[in-house]
């Protein structure tokens, strides 16, 4: 645990373009990198990173974890500041698996009817994977 | 003289004029009140967004191999000018001040013997732009954001920039759109997009702080190919917030202005309504006195 190595915090941001959706001192983070996740702890060295669609978990000093569920974007690590700017962030607990489930459906049909259109089809892709990602994190 | 009946029926048509203005003042103040939370809210990713670029653009040189959205295309000759305007009118000079801005542009560039290229975001713009450069408008977004402008709505519009600049169709772009600075003032500002210039903001200088060195994953290029494109929208998103804010701010004015002209002007016709009606009371009544006198 985190606990054991320092119990220094570090301010955490996690902004998408509608709104912030965190702004608090945390112990660690974890965030999904492209390359593969990765937590920070304070004192991290300087990162700039671009995400894949998953889950940031935040440690909070109370002991508590928070999860928040990001559709991809970038996270900036500097000495003091760790930001993440996302691209469409939503808390995990909000995510709603039949929801989710349906617009899977409705994308894996329009996959099929834009076959030929590799821009369009390639879109879908991404945004099944965006989907996908979606439904493993309402699991955990 | 007009008549009595004339005078009341202009005074019903006036006054029903005040109660369609008055009304309209009312939506735009609650508009206003939701495009302002909106654009609020907008501010603190666009600000984090050039941070982060600015931050990354120093760890890096640039030179002919850097992304066009950075380094330019080489060239200086063709000009994109993406102007910001709304969709609708009776807001005042909202939509004349951006216009003059853009036609002055325009002209400069011209003399300097440039190209240059009009992309129309809203309506209005595209009406009065396409008077005198009916051929230099490249494409027009209508009725983008009507019920709520959302991140994709800016993602359209620099869509279609960055397929122009792939093809290379031009050479730098600056967008023109109206500053929300507060209810009673919108600035009309132009901004160049492409190449990237950081924009002077207080908070970008606050905390640059001392000059770090970062690591990239996956890597520099890649991280920047993702960045600039997606700086390019936030940018294009917080301009078209700021412009829709400043739309329902001049609509407000404009229509409480015009409540309060109408208001005075049924004063006026009520006044002389009375006047009339007065001297058509003492004219029958003379009559009938200077009859009875004449028996």
């Amino acid at each position: 645990m985190a606990e054991t190595f320092t119990n220094k915090t570090i301010p955490f941001e996690l902004v998408s373009p509608e709104r912030v959706l965190a702004s608090e001192e945390v112990l660690m983070v974890v965030i999904p990198g492209e390359a593969g996740d990765f937590g920070v702890l304070a004192d991290h060295a300087p990162l700039l990173s671009s995400i894949r669609p998953g889950v940031v978990f935040l440690h909070l000093p109370s002991g508590e974890i928070k999860k928040i569920f990001v559709a991809g974007g970038f996270a900036d690590v500097n000495g003091t500041l760790c930001t993440v700017l996302a691209e469409e962030a939503v808390n995990v607990a909000e995510l709603d698996r039949a929801q989710i489930e349906e617009s899977l459906k409705g994308f894996q049909e329009s996959l099929d009817l834009s076959k030929e259109d590799a821009v369009k089809s390639a879109y879908i892709l991404q945004q099944i994977g965006v989907a996908q990602a979606k439904l493993a994190a309402a699991a955990i | 003289m007009p008549s009595l009946k004339e005078f009341r029926n202009r005074i019903v048509s006036v006054k029903s004029t005040r109660k369609i203005t008055s009304a309209m003042k009312m939506v735009a103040a609650s508009k206003l009140r939701r495009a302002q939370s909106h654009a609020e809210a907008s501010h603190p990713y666009a600000v984090r967004m050039s941070n982060m670029l600015s931050r990354l653009i120093a760890n890096i040189n640039i030179n002919e191999t850097s992304p066009v959205l950075l380094g330019g295309t080489g060239n200086q000759n063709v000009h994109l000018l993406v102007v910001i305007t709304s969709d609708r009118g009776l807001c005042g000079g909202f939509n004349g001040s951006i216009v003059r801005l853009a036609r002055q542009k325009a002209r400069d560039l011209l003399d300097e013997g440039k190209d240059v290229k009009i992309l129309c975001v809203g309506r209005k713009g595209r009406d009065v732009l396409k008077r005198e450069y009916a051929g230099r408008i490249v494409y027009t977004f209508e009725g983008l954001g009507r019920k709520k402008l959302t991140f994709g709505d800016a993602m359209q519009v620099s869509q279609y920039v960055l397929d122009m600049i792939t093809r290379r169709e031009f050479d730098v772009c600056t967008v023109v759109y109206n500053q929300f600075k507060s209810v009673m003032s919108q600035l009309p500002t132009a901004q160049q997009l492409i190449p990237f210039a950081p924009p002077v903001m207080e908070e970008a200088k606050a905390d640059t702080g001392p000059k770090a060195l970062y690591e990239f994953e996956p890597s520099e290029e890649e991280i920047l190919e993702a960045l600039l494109p997606r700086n390019l929208s936030v940018q294009i998103f917080r301009a078209m917030l700021d412009s829709a804010a400043g739309e329902q701010a001049a609509r407000m004015t404009a229509m409480d202005n015009a409540t309060r002209n109408a208001g005075d002007m049924i004063n006026k016709l009520t006044l002389r309504y009375n006047r009339a009606r007065q001297a058509y009371i003492t004219k029958e009544l003379i009559e009938i006195i200077s009859g009875a006198e004449a028996v």
